[in-house]
Protein backbone atom coordinates (compact mmCIF):
# COMPACT_ATOMS: atom_id res chain seq x y z
CA UNK A 1 0.00 0.00 0.00
CA UNK A 2 0.95 3.51 -1.00
CA UNK A 3 1.19 5.53 2.03
CA UNK A 4 3.42 9.49 2.05
CA UNK A 5 3.87 9.77 5.90
CA UNK A 6 3.28 6.44 7.59
CA UNK A 7 4.51 7.51 11.06
CA UNK A 8 1.55 10.76 10.77
CA UNK A 9 -1.19 9.19 9.27
CA UNK A 10 -1.03 5.23 11.22
CA UNK A 11 -0.73 7.45 14.37
CA UNK A 12 -2.57 5.79 17.36
CA UNK A 13 -5.72 7.66 18.36
CA UNK A 14 -4.85 8.50 21.74
CA UNK A 15 -1.71 10.02 20.31
CA UNK A 16 -3.38 11.78 17.75
CA UNK A 17 -5.76 13.41 20.38
CA UNK A 18 -3.02 14.34 22.63
CA UNK A 19 -0.97 16.21 19.57
CA UNK A 20 -4.34 18.25 18.29
CA UNK A 21 -4.70 19.31 21.91
CA UNK A 22 -1.20 20.52 22.03
CA UNK A 23 -1.45 22.35 18.53
CA UNK A 24 -5.34 23.88 19.22
CA UNK A 25 -3.49 25.40 23.09
CA UNK A 26 -0.84 26.85 21.23
CA UNK A 27 -2.81 28.13 18.32
CA UNK A 28 -5.16 29.91 20.72
CA UNK A 29 -2.36 31.35 22.73
CA UNK A 30 -0.58 32.91 20.09
CA UNK A 31 -3.89 34.38 18.44
CA UNK A 32 -4.83 35.96 21.87
CA UNK A 33 -1.69 37.48 22.14
CA UNK A 34 -1.41 38.79 18.36
CA UNK A 35 -4.65 38.88 16.09
CA UNK A 36 -6.25 41.33 16.95
CA UNK A 37 -9.48 39.97 15.08
CA UNK A 38 -9.27 36.70 17.35
CA UNK A 39 -8.81 38.28 20.82
CA UNK A 40 -11.78 40.74 19.96
CA UNK A 41 -13.44 37.89 19.59
CA UNK A 42 -12.48 35.83 22.38
CA UNK A 43 -12.83 38.13 24.48
CA UNK A 44 -16.69 39.17 23.46
CA UNK A 45 -17.21 35.30 24.04
CA UNK A 46 -15.41 35.22 27.21
CA UNK A 47 -13.28 33.20 26.53
CA UNK A 48 -9.45 32.97 27.51
CA UNK A 49 -6.89 30.74 26.22
CA UNK A 50 -6.58 29.36 29.73
CA UNK A 51 -10.29 28.27 29.78
CA UNK A 52 -8.47 25.20 26.89
CA UNK A 53 -7.56 22.34 28.97
CA UNK A 54 -8.83 19.68 26.48
CA UNK A 55 -9.36 18.76 23.13
CA UNK A 56 -13.47 19.03 23.70
CA UNK A 57 -12.60 22.95 24.87
CA UNK A 58 -13.15 23.78 21.75
CA UNK A 59 -16.60 24.09 21.50
CA UNK A 60 -16.14 27.05 24.22
CA UNK A 61 -14.10 28.91 21.26
CA UNK A 62 -16.12 31.45 19.01
CA UNK A 63 -17.57 30.57 15.26
CA UNK A 64 -16.04 32.47 12.43
CA UNK A 65 -17.90 32.61 9.56
CA UNK A 66 -17.20 33.89 6.12
CA UNK A 67 -18.78 37.22 6.43
CA UNK A 68 -15.75 38.33 8.57
CA UNK A 69 -13.55 37.46 5.77
CA UNK A 70 -15.28 39.50 3.66
CA UNK A 71 -15.51 42.70 6.48
CA UNK A 72 -11.95 42.23 6.68
CA UNK A 73 -10.68 42.62 3.16
CA UNK A 74 -8.05 42.52 2.31
CA UNK A 75 -5.72 40.98 5.10
CA UNK A 76 -7.26 42.48 7.69
CA UNK A 77 -7.45 38.77 9.85
CA UNK A 78 -3.73 37.78 8.62
CA UNK A 79 -1.15 37.21 10.94
CA UNK A 80 1.66 36.93 8.97
CA UNK A 81 3.86 40.04 7.92
CA UNK A 82 4.41 40.78 4.26
CA UNK A 83 7.70 40.05 4.26
CA UNK A 84 6.65 36.19 5.31
CA UNK A 85 4.14 36.02 2.79
CA UNK A 86 4.92 33.65 -0.36
CA UNK A 87 1.66 33.32 -2.12
CA UNK A 88 -1.85 35.32 -2.27
CA UNK A 89 -5.02 33.57 -3.79
CA UNK A 90 -8.61 35.10 -4.73
CA UNK A 91 -11.79 33.73 -4.69
CA UNK A 92 -14.16 35.54 -6.26
CA UNK A 93 -17.21 35.77 -4.29
CA UNK A 94 -20.74 35.44 -5.28
CA UNK A 95 -22.07 38.42 -3.34
CA UNK A 96 -19.52 41.34 -2.98
CA UNK A 97 -16.01 41.43 -2.28
CA UNK A 98 -14.11 38.33 -2.90
CA UNK A 99 -12.09 36.56 -0.06
CA UNK A 100 -8.17 36.72 -0.27
CA UNK A 101 -5.85 34.10 1.30
CA UNK A 102 -2.40 34.57 2.05
CA UNK A 103 0.46 31.35 2.78
CA UNK A 104 3.63 31.56 4.59
CA UNK A 105 6.02 29.08 2.70
CA UNK A 106 4.91 26.66 6.04
CA UNK A 107 1.56 26.80 4.72
CA UNK A 108 2.21 25.83 1.34
CA UNK A 109 4.40 22.90 2.69
CA UNK A 110 1.95 21.59 4.86
CA UNK A 111 -0.93 22.19 1.70
CA UNK A 112 1.25 20.27 -0.56
CA UNK A 113 2.16 17.64 2.00
CA UNK A 114 -1.56 17.15 3.03
CA UNK A 115 -2.20 16.34 -0.80
CA UNK A 116 0.53 14.31 -0.64
CA UNK A 117 -0.88 12.16 1.70
CA UNK A 118 -4.07 11.93 -0.09
CA UNK A 119 -2.91 11.02 -3.08
CA UNK A 120 -0.61 8.30 -2.16
CA UNK A 121 -3.44 6.97 -0.09
CA UNK A 122 -5.48 6.74 -3.20
CA UNK A 123 -2.30 4.66 -4.96
CA UNK A 124 -0.78 7.62 -6.82
CA UNK A 125 2.94 8.05 -6.91
CA UNK A 126 5.86 7.62 -9.36
CA UNK A 127 4.99 6.69 -13.17
CA UNK A 128 1.93 8.28 -12.74
CA UNK A 129 0.46 10.80 -15.17
CA UNK A 130 -2.12 13.27 -13.51
CA UNK A 131 -3.68 15.77 -15.53
CA UNK A 132 -4.98 19.02 -13.96
CA UNK A 133 -7.81 20.06 -14.92
CA UNK A 134 -8.69 22.42 -11.89
CA UNK A 135 -8.61 26.45 -13.17
CA UNK A 136 -4.90 27.60 -12.62
CA UNK A 137 -4.26 30.81 -11.47
CA UNK A 138 -6.20 32.83 -8.32
CA UNK A 139 -8.69 29.62 -8.23
CA UNK A 140 -6.58 27.25 -6.02
CA UNK A 141 -7.72 23.78 -7.52
CA UNK A 142 -4.68 23.89 -10.23
CA UNK A 143 -1.99 24.73 -8.39
CA UNK A 144 -2.77 22.83 -5.41
CA UNK A 145 -3.30 19.52 -7.56
CA UNK A 146 -0.27 20.59 -9.43
CA UNK A 147 2.10 20.98 -6.29
CA UNK A 148 0.70 17.97 -4.60
CA UNK A 149 1.26 15.74 -7.62
CA UNK A 150 4.46 16.41 -8.48
CA UNK A 151 5.43 16.42 -4.31
CA UNK A 152 4.71 12.46 -4.45
CA UNK A 153 6.67 12.14 -8.04
CA UNK A 154 3.91 11.61 -10.36
CA UNK A 155 3.96 13.70 -14.08
CA UNK A 156 1.88 16.41 -14.37
CA UNK A 157 -0.09 17.91 -17.17
CA UNK A 158 -1.19 21.29 -16.73
CA UNK A 159 -3.91 21.33 -18.22
CA UNK A 160 -5.87 23.61 -16.67
CA UNK A 161 -9.69 23.75 -18.11
CA UNK A 162 -11.30 23.91 -21.68
CA UNK A 163 -10.68 23.26 -25.03
CA UNK A 164 -11.61 19.65 -23.98
CA UNK A 165 -11.41 18.03 -27.32
CA UNK A 166 -7.76 18.62 -26.83
CA UNK A 167 -8.00 17.82 -23.19
CA UNK A 168 -9.05 14.30 -24.47
CA UNK A 169 -5.84 14.35 -27.32
CA UNK A 170 -3.42 14.88 -24.34
CA UNK A 171 -5.18 12.11 -21.94
CA UNK A 172 -4.84 9.59 -24.72
CA UNK A 173 -1.21 10.65 -26.13
CA UNK A 174 0.53 11.39 -22.90
CA UNK A 175 -1.14 8.18 -21.33
CA UNK A 176 -2.47 10.16 -18.19
CA UNK A 177 -3.18 7.48 -15.48
CA UNK A 178 -4.90 10.38 -13.72
CA UNK A 179 -7.72 13.06 -13.85
CA UNK A 180 -8.18 16.17 -11.43
CA UNK A 181 -11.23 18.31 -11.90
CA UNK A 182 -14.80 18.83 -10.96
CA UNK A 183 -17.38 15.83 -11.31
CA UNK A 184 -19.70 17.26 -13.86
CA UNK A 185 -16.55 18.74 -15.92
CA UNK A 186 -15.47 15.03 -16.19
CA UNK A 187 -18.66 13.83 -17.76
CA UNK A 188 -18.20 16.40 -20.13
CA UNK A 189 -15.05 14.93 -21.05
CA UNK A 190 -16.55 11.46 -21.02
CA UNK A 191 -19.13 12.99 -23.59
CA UNK A 192 -17.27 14.79 -25.88
CA UNK A 193 -14.34 11.40 -26.17
CA UNK A 194 -17.49 9.48 -26.71
CA UNK A 195 -18.31 12.21 -29.46
CA UNK A 196 -14.76 11.75 -30.98
CA UNK A 197 -15.51 7.95 -31.34
CA UNK A 198 -12.56 7.42 -28.04
CA UNK A 199 -13.93 5.18 -25.15
CA UNK A 200 -12.08 6.63 -21.96
CA UNK A 201 -12.13 3.29 -20.37
CA UNK A 202 -11.24 1.18 -23.13
CA UNK A 203 -8.98 3.88 -25.20
CA UNK A 204 -7.03 5.64 -22.34
CA UNK A 205 -4.55 4.38 -19.84
CA UNK A 206 -6.86 6.72 -17.23
CA UNK A 207 -7.32 4.86 -14.36
CA UNK A 208 -8.24 7.34 -11.34
CA UNK A 209 -10.50 10.20 -10.79
CA UNK A 210 -9.80 13.07 -8.26
CA UNK A 211 -13.49 14.76 -8.34
CA UNK A 212 -14.21 17.59 -6.27
CA UNK A 213 -15.13 21.70 -5.97
CA UNK A 214 -18.72 20.61 -6.50
CA UNK A 215 -21.02 18.29 -4.57
CA UNK A 216 -21.59 14.92 -6.13
CA UNK A 217 -23.14 11.74 -5.02
CA UNK A 218 -22.45 7.58 -4.42
CA UNK A 219 -24.56 7.10 -7.40
CA UNK A 220 -22.76 9.40 -9.92
CA UNK A 221 -19.57 7.45 -8.50
CA UNK A 222 -21.00 4.04 -9.93
CA UNK A 223 -21.78 5.80 -13.29
CA UNK A 224 -18.59 7.29 -13.52
CA UNK A 225 -16.87 4.50 -12.35
CA UNK A 226 -18.64 2.23 -14.19
CA UNK A 227 -18.98 4.15 -17.81
CA UNK A 228 -15.25 5.23 -17.47
CA UNK A 229 -13.61 2.59 -15.92
CA UNK A 230 -11.75 4.33 -13.89
CA UNK A 231 -11.58 5.06 -9.52
CA UNK A 232 -13.23 8.03 -8.57
CA UNK A 233 -12.19 9.52 -5.41
CA UNK A 234 -13.69 12.45 -3.77
CA UNK A 235 -11.45 15.50 -2.66
CA UNK A 236 -12.26 18.31 -0.89
CA UNK A 237 -11.52 21.60 0.27
CA UNK A 238 -12.12 25.29 -0.31
CA UNK A 239 -9.51 28.05 -0.77
CA UNK A 240 -10.10 29.35 2.90
CA UNK A 241 -8.73 26.13 4.76
CA UNK A 242 -5.98 26.53 2.11
CA UNK A 243 -7.72 24.87 -1.53
CA UNK A 244 -8.28 21.25 -2.17
CA UNK A 245 -7.06 19.46 0.72
CA UNK A 246 -8.48 16.23 2.10
CA UNK A 247 -8.97 13.09 -0.49
CA UNK A 248 -10.26 9.66 0.23
CA UNK A 249 -8.20 6.86 0.22
CA UNK A 250 -8.21 3.73 -1.49
CA UNK A 251 -11.40 2.76 0.85
CA UNK A 252 -13.32 5.62 -0.89
CA UNK A 253 -15.56 5.80 2.23
CA UNK A 254 -15.36 9.20 2.91
CA UNK A 255 -11.87 11.65 3.16
CA UNK A 256 -9.33 11.55 5.51
CA UNK A 257 -9.06 14.90 7.65
CA UNK A 258 -5.64 14.71 8.35
CA UNK A 259 -5.76 15.73 12.58
CA UNK A 260 -2.43 17.28 12.81
CA UNK A 261 -3.66 20.39 10.03
CA UNK A 262 -6.98 20.00 10.86
CA UNK A 263 -9.40 19.57 13.97
CA UNK A 264 -13.20 18.70 12.54
CA UNK A 265 -16.46 19.12 14.27
CA UNK A 266 -19.98 17.94 12.88
CA UNK A 267 -22.57 20.08 14.49
CA UNK A 268 -26.13 19.95 15.20
CA UNK A 269 -27.24 23.19 13.22
CA UNK A 270 -30.16 24.35 15.60
CA UNK A 271 -28.38 23.71 18.73
CA UNK A 272 -24.77 23.90 18.14
CA UNK A 273 -24.63 20.41 19.79
CA UNK A 274 -21.70 18.17 18.35
CA UNK A 275 -23.22 15.17 16.78
CA UNK A 276 -21.93 11.35 16.91
CA UNK A 277 -20.51 9.28 14.50
CA UNK A 278 -22.55 9.06 11.10
CA UNK A 279 -25.24 12.02 12.18
CA UNK A 280 -25.86 14.75 9.61
CA UNK A 281 -24.50 18.41 10.69
CA UNK A 282 -22.96 21.05 9.86
CA UNK A 283 -18.97 21.18 9.33
CA UNK A 284 -16.87 23.01 11.31
CA UNK A 285 -13.28 22.97 10.81
CA UNK A 286 -10.28 24.96 12.78
CA UNK A 287 -6.87 24.67 11.32
CA UNK A 288 -4.44 23.69 13.59
CA UNK A 289 -1.13 24.76 11.87
CA UNK A 290 -1.92 27.80 10.10
CA UNK A 291 -0.23 30.90 9.81
CA UNK A 292 -0.75 33.54 7.39
CA UNK A 293 -4.86 33.15 7.88
CA UNK A 294 -5.51 31.30 10.68
CA UNK A 295 -9.30 29.74 11.02
CA UNK A 296 -10.73 28.59 14.36
CA UNK A 297 -14.27 27.08 13.95
CA UNK A 298 -14.96 27.96 10.43
CA UNK A 299 -18.53 27.63 9.72
CA UNK A 300 -17.93 26.23 5.66
CA UNK A 301 -21.68 26.16 5.54
CA UNK A 302 -21.07 22.61 3.78
CA UNK A 303 -23.34 19.70 5.65
CA UNK A 304 -22.09 16.37 6.14
CA UNK A 305 -20.73 13.43 8.74
CA UNK A 306 -18.41 11.93 10.21
CA UNK A 307 -16.57 8.66 11.28
CA UNK A 308 -14.28 8.23 14.09
CA UNK A 309 -13.38 4.99 13.89
CA UNK A 310 -10.28 3.79 12.18
CA UNK A 311 -10.45 2.64 8.25
CA UNK A 312 -10.38 -0.20 6.94
CA UNK A 313 -7.59 1.18 5.31
CA UNK A 314 -5.37 1.08 8.74
CA UNK A 315 -5.28 4.71 9.09
CA UNK A 316 -6.05 6.79 12.08
CA UNK A 317 -7.25 10.25 11.19
CA UNK A 318 -11.42 10.64 10.99
CA UNK A 319 -13.11 10.29 7.83
CA UNK A 320 -15.76 13.11 6.62
CA UNK A 321 -18.58 11.54 4.51
CA UNK A 322 -18.94 13.42 1.09
CA UNK A 323 -20.51 16.83 1.33
CA UNK A 324 -24.56 16.12 0.77
CA UNK A 325 -25.78 19.54 0.64
CA UNK A 326 -24.57 23.18 1.73
CA UNK A 327 -26.44 25.14 3.82
CA UNK A 328 -26.50 28.22 1.38
CA UNK A 329 -27.31 25.98 -1.37
CA UNK A 330 -30.25 24.94 0.54
CA UNK A 331 -33.93 25.85 -1.36
CA UNK A 332 -36.57 26.21 0.96
CA UNK A 333 -40.13 25.06 -1.04
CA UNK A 334 -42.71 25.63 0.92
CA UNK A 335 -41.13 25.58 4.63
CA UNK A 336 -39.42 22.14 3.15
CA UNK A 337 -35.69 21.95 2.88
CA UNK A 338 -34.49 20.63 -0.60
CA UNK A 339 -31.03 20.34 -1.24
CA UNK A 340 -29.51 20.28 -5.69
CA UNK A 341 -27.91 17.13 -4.64
CA UNK A 342 -30.99 15.26 -3.76
CA UNK A 343 -32.23 15.87 -6.77
CA UNK A 344 -29.13 14.62 -8.71
CA UNK A 345 -29.29 11.30 -6.61
CA UNK A 346 -32.54 10.60 -7.98
CA UNK A 347 -31.68 11.59 -11.67
CA UNK A 348 -29.32 8.99 -11.46
CA UNK A 349 -31.86 6.45 -11.07
CA UNK A 350 -33.48 7.10 -13.89
CA UNK A 351 -31.81 5.78 -17.29
CA UNK A 352 -34.54 8.01 -19.36
CA UNK A 353 -32.76 11.04 -18.39
CA UNK A 354 -29.41 12.74 -18.12
CA UNK A 355 -26.77 14.29 -15.98
CA UNK A 356 -27.60 17.11 -16.15
CA UNK A 357 -30.70 19.48 -14.37
CA UNK A 358 -31.66 22.98 -13.89
CA UNK A 359 -33.99 24.04 -11.06
CA UNK A 360 -35.99 27.02 -11.57
CA UNK A 361 -37.84 28.32 -8.70
CA UNK A 362 -40.65 30.55 -8.77
CA UNK A 363 -43.26 32.17 -6.65
CA UNK A 364 -46.99 31.58 -8.25
CA UNK A 365 -49.12 33.62 -5.91
CA UNK A 366 -48.18 32.75 -2.57
CA UNK A 367 -46.62 29.07 -3.52
CA UNK A 368 -43.30 28.30 -4.36
CA UNK A 369 -43.14 26.19 -7.79
CA UNK A 370 -40.05 24.37 -8.44
CA UNK A 371 -39.89 23.11 -11.83
CA UNK A 372 -36.99 20.30 -12.56
CA UNK A 373 -35.47 20.68 -16.72
CA UNK A 374 -33.60 17.37 -17.47
CA UNK A 375 -32.10 15.80 -20.59
CA UNK A 376 -34.24 12.92 -22.13
CA UNK A 377 -30.88 10.38 -22.66
CA UNK A 378 -31.21 8.26 -25.65
CA UNK A 379 -32.24 5.81 -23.38
CA UNK A 380 -35.46 7.84 -22.87
CA UNK A 381 -36.36 8.85 -26.74
CA UNK A 382 -39.52 6.97 -28.07
CA UNK A 383 -41.57 7.80 -30.92
CA UNK A 384 -44.51 7.64 -28.79
CA UNK A 385 -45.52 10.70 -26.58
CA UNK A 386 -47.31 8.84 -24.29
CA UNK A 387 -43.87 7.03 -23.48
CA UNK A 388 -42.37 10.74 -22.85
CA UNK A 389 -45.20 11.56 -20.62
CA UNK A 390 -44.53 8.28 -18.75
CA UNK A 391 -40.77 9.38 -18.62
CA UNK A 392 -42.16 12.73 -17.33
CA UNK A 393 -44.10 11.28 -14.72
CA UNK A 394 -41.99 8.91 -13.32
CA UNK A 395 -39.26 11.47 -12.54
CA UNK A 396 -42.11 13.78 -11.24
CA UNK A 397 -42.93 10.95 -9.05
CA UNK A 398 -39.62 9.95 -8.14
CA UNK A 399 -38.72 13.57 -7.13
CA UNK A 400 -41.50 13.90 -5.11
CA UNK A 401 -41.22 11.11 -3.08
CA UNK A 402 -37.45 12.01 -2.30
CA UNK A 403 -38.04 15.70 -1.60
CA UNK A 404 -41.41 15.26 -0.17
CA UNK A 405 -42.32 18.69 -2.43
CA UNK A 406 -44.01 18.55 -5.78
CA UNK A 407 -42.23 19.23 -8.52
CA UNK A 408 -42.77 20.32 -12.40
CA UNK A 409 -40.40 18.29 -14.86
CA UNK A 410 -39.74 19.50 -18.37
CA UNK A 411 -38.01 17.41 -20.46
CA UNK A 412 -35.43 18.96 -22.47
CA UNK A 413 -33.25 18.24 -25.78
CA UNK A 414 -30.02 16.65 -24.80
CA UNK A 415 -27.27 19.45 -24.36
CA UNK A 416 -29.16 22.13 -24.12
CA UNK A 417 -28.43 22.88 -20.50
CA UNK A 418 -25.57 24.79 -19.73
CA UNK A 419 -22.34 22.55 -19.15
CA UNK A 420 -20.31 23.59 -15.82
CA UNK A 421 -16.18 23.79 -16.36
CA UNK A 422 -15.92 25.78 -13.22
CA UNK A 423 -18.09 25.45 -10.23
CA UNK A 424 -21.71 24.89 -10.81
CA UNK A 425 -25.22 26.94 -9.94
CA UNK A 426 -27.89 24.64 -11.18
CA UNK A 427 -30.15 26.89 -9.39
CA UNK A 428 -32.30 29.88 -11.04
CA UNK A 429 -34.52 31.14 -8.01
CA UNK A 430 -36.23 34.08 -9.25
CA UNK A 431 -38.63 34.23 -6.02
CA UNK A 432 -36.33 37.27 -4.86
CA UNK A 433 -36.29 39.55 -8.17
CA UNK B 1 -35.96 -13.99 -42.88
CA UNK B 2 -39.81 -13.78 -43.20
CA UNK B 3 -42.09 -12.72 -46.24
CA UNK B 4 -43.51 -9.47 -43.92
CA UNK B 5 -39.65 -8.29 -43.08
CA UNK B 6 -38.77 -6.31 -46.55
CA UNK B 7 -41.66 -3.76 -45.83
CA UNK B 8 -40.86 -2.80 -42.37
CA UNK B 9 -39.68 0.92 -43.28
CA UNK B 10 -37.07 3.08 -40.89
CA UNK B 11 -38.98 5.74 -39.63
CA UNK B 12 -36.57 8.52 -37.15
CA UNK B 13 -38.26 9.98 -34.43
CA UNK B 14 -36.47 12.34 -32.69
CA UNK B 15 -37.31 14.26 -30.15
CA UNK B 16 -37.81 18.07 -29.99
CA UNK B 17 -38.92 21.01 -27.70
CA UNK B 18 -41.47 22.71 -28.41
CA UNK B 19 -39.70 25.91 -29.09
CA UNK B 20 -39.71 27.93 -32.51
CA UNK B 21 -36.84 26.91 -34.71
CA UNK B 22 -36.90 22.83 -34.06
CA UNK B 23 -38.20 21.50 -36.86
CA UNK B 24 -36.40 24.06 -39.63
CA UNK B 25 -33.03 23.12 -37.69
CA UNK B 26 -33.92 18.88 -38.17
CA UNK B 27 -35.17 20.21 -41.98
CA UNK B 28 -32.16 22.00 -42.55
CA UNK B 29 -29.50 19.69 -41.03
CA UNK B 30 -31.81 16.86 -43.59
CA UNK B 31 -30.98 19.18 -46.16
CA UNK B 32 -27.32 19.91 -46.16
CA UNK B 33 -26.79 15.45 -46.61
CA UNK B 34 -29.20 15.76 -49.68
CA UNK B 35 -31.55 13.85 -47.69
CA UNK B 36 -35.35 13.55 -48.73
CA UNK B 37 -38.20 13.65 -46.31
CA UNK B 38 -41.10 11.79 -47.63
CA UNK B 39 -43.70 12.26 -44.63
CA UNK B 40 -43.36 13.57 -41.71
CA UNK B 41 -46.05 14.38 -38.38
CA UNK B 42 -45.47 15.77 -35.52
CA UNK B 43 -46.81 14.99 -32.02
CA UNK B 44 -46.81 17.69 -29.39
CA UNK B 45 -46.92 17.05 -25.92
CA UNK B 46 -47.15 20.25 -23.21
CA UNK B 47 -43.78 21.44 -24.28
CA UNK B 48 -42.09 19.03 -26.04
CA UNK B 49 -42.64 16.68 -29.14
CA UNK B 50 -41.71 13.88 -31.48
CA UNK B 51 -40.92 14.60 -34.69
CA UNK B 52 -41.64 10.93 -36.92
CA UNK B 53 -39.97 11.36 -40.68
CA UNK B 54 -40.08 9.31 -43.06
CA UNK B 55 -36.66 9.75 -45.00
CA UNK B 56 -34.79 8.18 -47.86
CA UNK B 57 -31.59 7.59 -46.06
CA UNK B 58 -32.56 6.67 -42.77
CA UNK B 59 -28.49 5.72 -41.55
CA UNK B 60 -27.41 9.50 -43.12
CA UNK B 61 -29.96 10.68 -41.49
CA UNK B 62 -29.89 9.51 -38.13
CA UNK B 63 -25.96 9.97 -37.97
CA UNK B 64 -26.08 13.44 -39.06
CA UNK B 65 -28.96 14.28 -36.50
CA UNK B 66 -27.30 13.01 -33.79
CA UNK B 67 -24.44 14.32 -34.71
CA UNK B 68 -25.98 18.11 -34.18
CA UNK B 69 -27.29 16.74 -31.13
CA UNK B 70 -30.52 15.58 -31.25
CA UNK B 71 -31.88 12.36 -29.54
CA UNK B 72 -33.15 9.95 -32.50
CA UNK B 73 -34.59 6.51 -32.67
CA UNK B 74 -35.62 4.38 -35.64
CA UNK B 75 -39.03 2.79 -35.23
CA UNK B 76 -40.37 0.54 -37.74
CA UNK B 77 -43.29 1.45 -39.43
CA UNK B 78 -45.23 -0.07 -42.64
CA UNK B 79 -46.13 1.66 -45.46
CA UNK B 80 -50.16 0.85 -46.99
CA UNK B 81 -51.24 1.65 -50.50
CA UNK B 82 -54.06 3.32 -50.89
CA UNK B 83 -56.58 3.85 -54.06
CA UNK B 84 -55.91 7.85 -54.44
CA UNK B 85 -59.81 8.20 -54.70
CA UNK B 86 -62.77 8.35 -51.94
CA UNK B 87 -62.69 5.25 -50.22
CA UNK B 88 -59.34 4.46 -50.33
CA UNK B 89 -58.91 5.20 -46.32
CA UNK B 90 -62.13 3.14 -45.36
CA UNK B 91 -60.56 0.37 -47.63
CA UNK B 92 -57.27 0.33 -45.61
CA UNK B 93 -59.38 1.13 -42.23
CA UNK B 94 -61.56 -2.24 -43.02
CA UNK B 95 -58.36 -4.30 -43.51
CA UNK B 96 -56.37 -3.52 -40.60
CA UNK B 97 -59.74 -3.98 -38.37
CA UNK B 98 -60.49 -6.97 -39.99
CA UNK B 99 -56.56 -8.54 -39.20
CA UNK B 100 -57.13 -7.09 -35.61
CA UNK B 101 -54.30 -4.85 -35.92
CA UNK B 102 -54.05 -1.70 -33.12
CA UNK B 103 -53.16 1.30 -35.23
CA UNK B 104 -51.15 3.33 -33.01
CA UNK B 105 -50.89 6.61 -34.64
CA UNK B 106 -50.64 7.09 -39.08
CA UNK B 107 -49.65 9.83 -41.72
CA UNK B 108 -49.62 9.61 -45.21
CA UNK B 109 -48.41 11.00 -48.11
CA UNK B 110 -48.74 11.14 -51.77
CA UNK B 111 -46.17 9.07 -54.03
CA UNK B 112 -45.92 9.99 -57.96
CA UNK B 113 -48.72 7.10 -58.42
CA UNK B 114 -50.36 6.70 -54.94
CA UNK B 115 -51.36 7.58 -51.66
CA UNK B 116 -49.18 5.79 -49.08
CA UNK B 117 -50.14 5.69 -45.45
CA UNK B 118 -47.44 5.14 -42.85
CA UNK B 119 -48.86 3.11 -39.79
CA UNK B 120 -46.92 2.50 -36.95
CA UNK B 121 -48.54 -0.84 -34.62
CA UNK B 122 -47.13 -3.25 -32.61
CA UNK B 123 -45.43 -5.94 -34.18
CA UNK B 124 -44.91 -4.34 -37.21
CA UNK B 125 -43.63 -7.91 -39.34
CA UNK B 126 -46.19 -10.08 -38.00
CA UNK B 127 -49.11 -7.14 -39.35
CA UNK B 128 -47.15 -6.99 -42.44
CA UNK B 129 -47.34 -10.57 -43.45
CA UNK B 130 -51.28 -10.60 -42.45
CA UNK B 131 -51.99 -7.25 -44.51
CA UNK B 132 -50.11 -9.11 -47.40
CA UNK B 133 -52.39 -12.14 -47.12
CA UNK B 134 -55.37 -10.17 -46.67
CA UNK B 135 -54.07 -8.28 -50.54
CA UNK B 136 -53.73 -5.33 -49.03
CA UNK B 137 -50.81 -3.61 -51.24
CA UNK B 138 -47.66 -2.61 -48.87
CA UNK B 139 -44.69 -0.90 -50.23
CA UNK B 140 -41.50 -2.67 -49.84
CA UNK B 141 -38.51 -1.55 -48.04
CA UNK B 142 -36.34 -1.13 -51.39
CA UNK B 143 -38.97 1.55 -53.25
CA UNK B 144 -38.53 3.90 -50.54
CA UNK B 145 -35.38 3.33 -49.08
ZN1 LIG C 1 -8.66 5.29 4.78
Amino acid sequence: MQCWDPRMEFLPREDLERLQYRLLKLLVCRLYHFSPFYHHRMESARVHPDDINTLDDVNKLPFMYKSDLRDSYPDGIFTATTEDLVRYHVSSGTTGKPTVVGYTAADLHNWTDSLARGLSSCGLGRGDVVQVCYGYGLFTGGLGLHYGAERIGAAVIPASVGNTERQVEMMQDLKATAIACTPSYLLHIGEVAERMGISIKNDTSLRVGILGAEPWSERMRTRVQDWLGIKAYDIYGTSELSGPMFSECSAQEGFHVWGDLALVEVLDRESGEPLGPGEEGEMVVTMLQKEALPMIRYRIGDITSMETDVCPCGRTHPRVRRVTGRVDDMLIIRGINVFPSQVEYTLMTIPEVGRHFQIVVDRKGSLDDMLVRVEVSPEGISDRIQDLIKVRNTVEQKLKNTLNVTVEVELVEPGSLPRFEGKSKRVIDRRNL
Amino acid sequence: MTAGESYLIKQISVFSENRPGRLAAIAAALKEEEINILAFSIAEADGFGVVRALVDKPDKAYAKLSARGFNVAFTDVIAVQMRDEPGGLFEVATLLGTAGINIEYAYAYHSRDAAVLIIRVDRAADAAKVIKEMGGKLLSTITIQ
